[in-house]
């Protein structure tokens, strides 16, 4: 579903990608753990299409398709979806407005017809129990004076109800309490197809409690500098990343 | 656009006054004759031609506000403009073919129908367009109602002892440049009048009154709601208009008499020029109601995203005790587009009450200033005035600025005033568009978002085309 071949990116002069490789399957889940700074958001961002970033070298692969020719609508529409690690607030404009009015896009975008209010109001009722929230969060503007776990949960409500194929989860773990990730994590699993794929960007090693990955693939230094099962996700918590940093260190 | 701004050769009047009844358009300029000639025209009772002369001599003496506002432009030629011409000098088109295509786009954006469209742009349209029955059913339940709602100039010759008791009641002939330019020599406009205790049965929009009205540059309007009436008012469209004129400087005047309500909300969207800031409507407007009586409600709702040029500032006179006014406002500029836009509420009366909400948008090479007056005199005790002033910046070529004047005269008052300012921010824009939607429609969500609590104020209908609106004019504001 997704592979990416030597990729490097840049924020403003600096080289923050520097050559990853990563193949992603459908039915797979990944986790990119590492260190801060060492390029796990960069690597979202990028995938996502963020205009800060700057590709430098590489190719991605998305579907056959060069995912980095496409605008970042476009790769939305195709069916990629970020879980954002600091979700925006948009003031005055509702979360059912704005969930319809991205739904609707995605639907037009594969010659759909556009759902009105009413039937997208019983698509959300569904979409809602996942994430353990009553219909009263939709008539909130979008993440406007929301907690921090809110915004996370709210983030994972769109991610249901826009049934991505490739899904990434950019820090959806931090500043999560235990039953706010239990929900998150919750709603991922429930989400898992064997046509999709979920990336999960991550620090910690305790939302892969919930969701067990396929594979787990430590970053440093902007490389893939080690790739495993769900277990190196245990032995990173247990020795924490310094060991990795010293080996890589002495490797290069 | 019209070239009748820029200056041509600046000569005496020179054929003195020449009484052509036949012919379509009086000579450039302006002098007492052509005063004469426009009150004639229009078969003026003598009180108010006499009105329009002393308007005339009072604006001899003025001179144009070109210091205290924050906007530029060249001066403009008032003897190089032609004050008076018969209805109908925009020779209709033949068909929509002959029609600036990108006026049509914008129309088609708008969902506007095609007859509509072809109304707007100065089509002929043949006679099946049901306007005349919509106007003429309009008309007989406004009729039964005892509403009068008809042209200026029409009032003038129907009920001229109650044009002629509140004409200049609000807004004096010698109340500012443009003021008095206006009294001179306005075209025509809208009157209505509510009389005691009715309840307006319908929305009123000058929209009905599109095809009968050419009311020119020089627009006046007077509302009266007697005791207990109540109104609302719906002034423009929001599809651009085609037009000849570059400078615009109409006149609105509200009274309330006690217990009465007058809601007024404008959609202007007129031509603003190209992206090099060339052409485009300089719009001068004074617009002002008075809270005669107490209890009394006056509320201004405007959406303005036209014009090169914006000099406005609807005001309330709070006068009748507990009277309320309100000022509601979304003023967008984008590409060379300046407007100098707020309110005055004047508070006289007890326990007088108002409220301001001003949304500005700025984006492209635009200039967007608020520039409000809360003034509260001594007898005003426990007036109280909310005012919430917020600016939004798309891009980084343009500006926001924000001059509030307070001035209070009574200690019991209370006056809270609130501004933020903010910047669409790229994080703002990629997050929509990596749930699915383009630049554009990430935008129009964030500003329609930003100016929602506006939005509100406005009548169903005229909410929905406002939004729409809004994406239309801030299309390709981010490069």
């Amino acid at each position: 579903m997704l592979e990416i071949r030597g990729l490097r990116a840049n924020a403003g002069e600096k080289e923050i990608l520097k050559g990853i490789d990563l193949t992603v399957n459908a039915g797979e889940v990944h986790a990119v753990m590492g260190p801060n700074g060492s390029g796990k958001s960069t690597l979202a961002q990028v995938l996502a299409g963020h205009p800060a970033y700057e590709v430098t070298s590489g190719e991605v692969l998305y579907e056959g398709k060069d995912l980095l020719d496409m605008d970042p609508e476009v790769r939305a529409q195709a069916g990629v979806f970020l879980a954002f690690q600091y979700p925006v607030e948009i003031p005055g404009i509702s979360n059912a407005y704005f969930l319809r009015a991205a739904y609707n896009e995605i639907r037009k975008s594969k010659g759909l017809e556009e759902v009105d209010s009413m039937d997208f109001l019983d698509l959300l009722e569904d979409k809602l129990r996942l994430v353990e929230w009553g219909p009263e969060i939709m008539s909130r503007a979008v993440n406007s004076g929301f907690s921090g776990g809110e915004k996370k949960r709210n983030e994972i409500l769109q991610m249901a109800v826009l049934e991505p194929k490739l899904a990434i989860l950019d820090e959806t773990d931090s500043g999560l309490d235990i039953d706010a990730l239990r929900i998150v994590a919750g709603g991922v699993n429930a989400l898992r197809r064997p046509e999709n794929a979920t990336i999960i960007v991550t620090h910690y090693q305790r939302l892969l409690n919930y969701i067990v990955p396929d594979q787990v693939h430590v970053l440093c230094g902007g490389r893939i500098v080690k790739s495993g099962g769900k277990d190196l996700a245990l032995e990173l918590e247990a020795k924490g990343y310094e060991w990795l940093e010293q080996e890589v260190g002495a490797a290069s | 656009m019209s070239s009748s701004v820029e200056t041509l050769v600046n000569k005496e009047y020179k054929y003195g006054f020449v009484t052509d009844i036949e012919s379509d358009s009086a000579p450039k300029g302006l002098n007492e004759d052509i005063i004469r000639l426009i009150s004639a025209k229009k078969g003026e009772p003598a009180w108010l031609l006499e009105w329009r002369l002393k308007a005339f001599r009072g604006w001899l003496k003025m001179t144009e506000p070109h210091n205290w506002p924050n906007i530029r432009y060249n001066p403009v030629d008032y003897q190089a403009l032609r004050y008076y011409s018969a209805p109908r000098t925009v020779k209709p088109l033949g068909s929509l073919d002959e029609v600036d295509p990108k006026l049509l786009e914008t129309y088609q954006k708008l969902g506007i129908p095609l007859t509509e469209q072809k109304l707007l742009a100065g089509v002929a349209v043949d006679a099946i367009f049901d306007s005349v029955s919509v106007g003429t059913t309009y008309k007989a339940k406004l009729a039964e109602a005892g509403v009068i709602f008809c042209s200026f100039g029409e009032a003038v010759r129907e009920h001229p002892k109650l044009v002629r008791k509140y004409l200049g009641s609000v807004v004096p002939a010698s109340d500012n440049f443009f003021a008095a330019l206006n009294a001179a020599v306005f075209s025509d406009g809208s009157f209505v009048f509510v009389p005691r205790g009715v309840k307006c049965p319908m929305e009123l929009s000058t929209y009905f009154r599109i095809n009968a009205a050419e009311t020119g540059q020089f627009e006046r309007t007077l509302i009266v709601a007697e005791e207990g009436a109540s109104v609302s008012y719906l002034e423009g469209c929001t599809a651009p208009k085609r037009d000849e004129n570059q400078l615009h400087a109409a006149v609105v005047e509200l009274v309330a008499l006690d217990d009465a309500s007058i809601k007024y909300s404008t959609v202007q969207n007129w031509y603003a020029g190209d992206e090099h800031g060339k052409g485009g409507i300089y719009n001068f407007v004074t617009k002002r109601g008075k809270c005669a009586g107490a209890n009394s409600k006056i509320s201004w709702t405007q959406v303005e995203t036209g014009s090169a040029i914006t000099w406005k500032y609807p005001s309330v006179i709070l006068q009748g005790d507990n009277s309320v006014g309100e000022f509601y406002s979304v003023a967008v500029v984008n590409g060379m587009q300046q407007a100098d836009t707020g309110t005055k509420m004047i508070h006289l009366g007890k326990n007088t009450r108002s409220t301001i909400v001003s949304k500005g948008i700025s984006a492209g090479r635009g200039q967007n200033s608020y520039r409000g007056l809360v003034k509260v005199l001594p007898k005003a005790a426990g007036a109280r005035n909310y005012t919430q002033c917020d600016s939004m910046l798309i891009g980084n070529r343009c500006g926001a600025h924000t001059f509030p004047y307070i001035d209070v005269q009574n200690s019991t008052a209370s006056v809270e005033h609130e501004a933020s300012t903010s910047k669409i921010g790229e994080d703002q824009i990629f997050y929509l568009k990596q749930r699915g939607l383009n630049t554009e429609n990430a935008i129009s969500m964030i500003v329609n978002g930003f100016c929602k609590e506006v939005f509100k104020e406005l009548p169903m209908e005229f909410a929905v085309e406002a939004q729409k609106l809004l994406g239309v004019s801030l299309e390709g504001s981010v490069g």
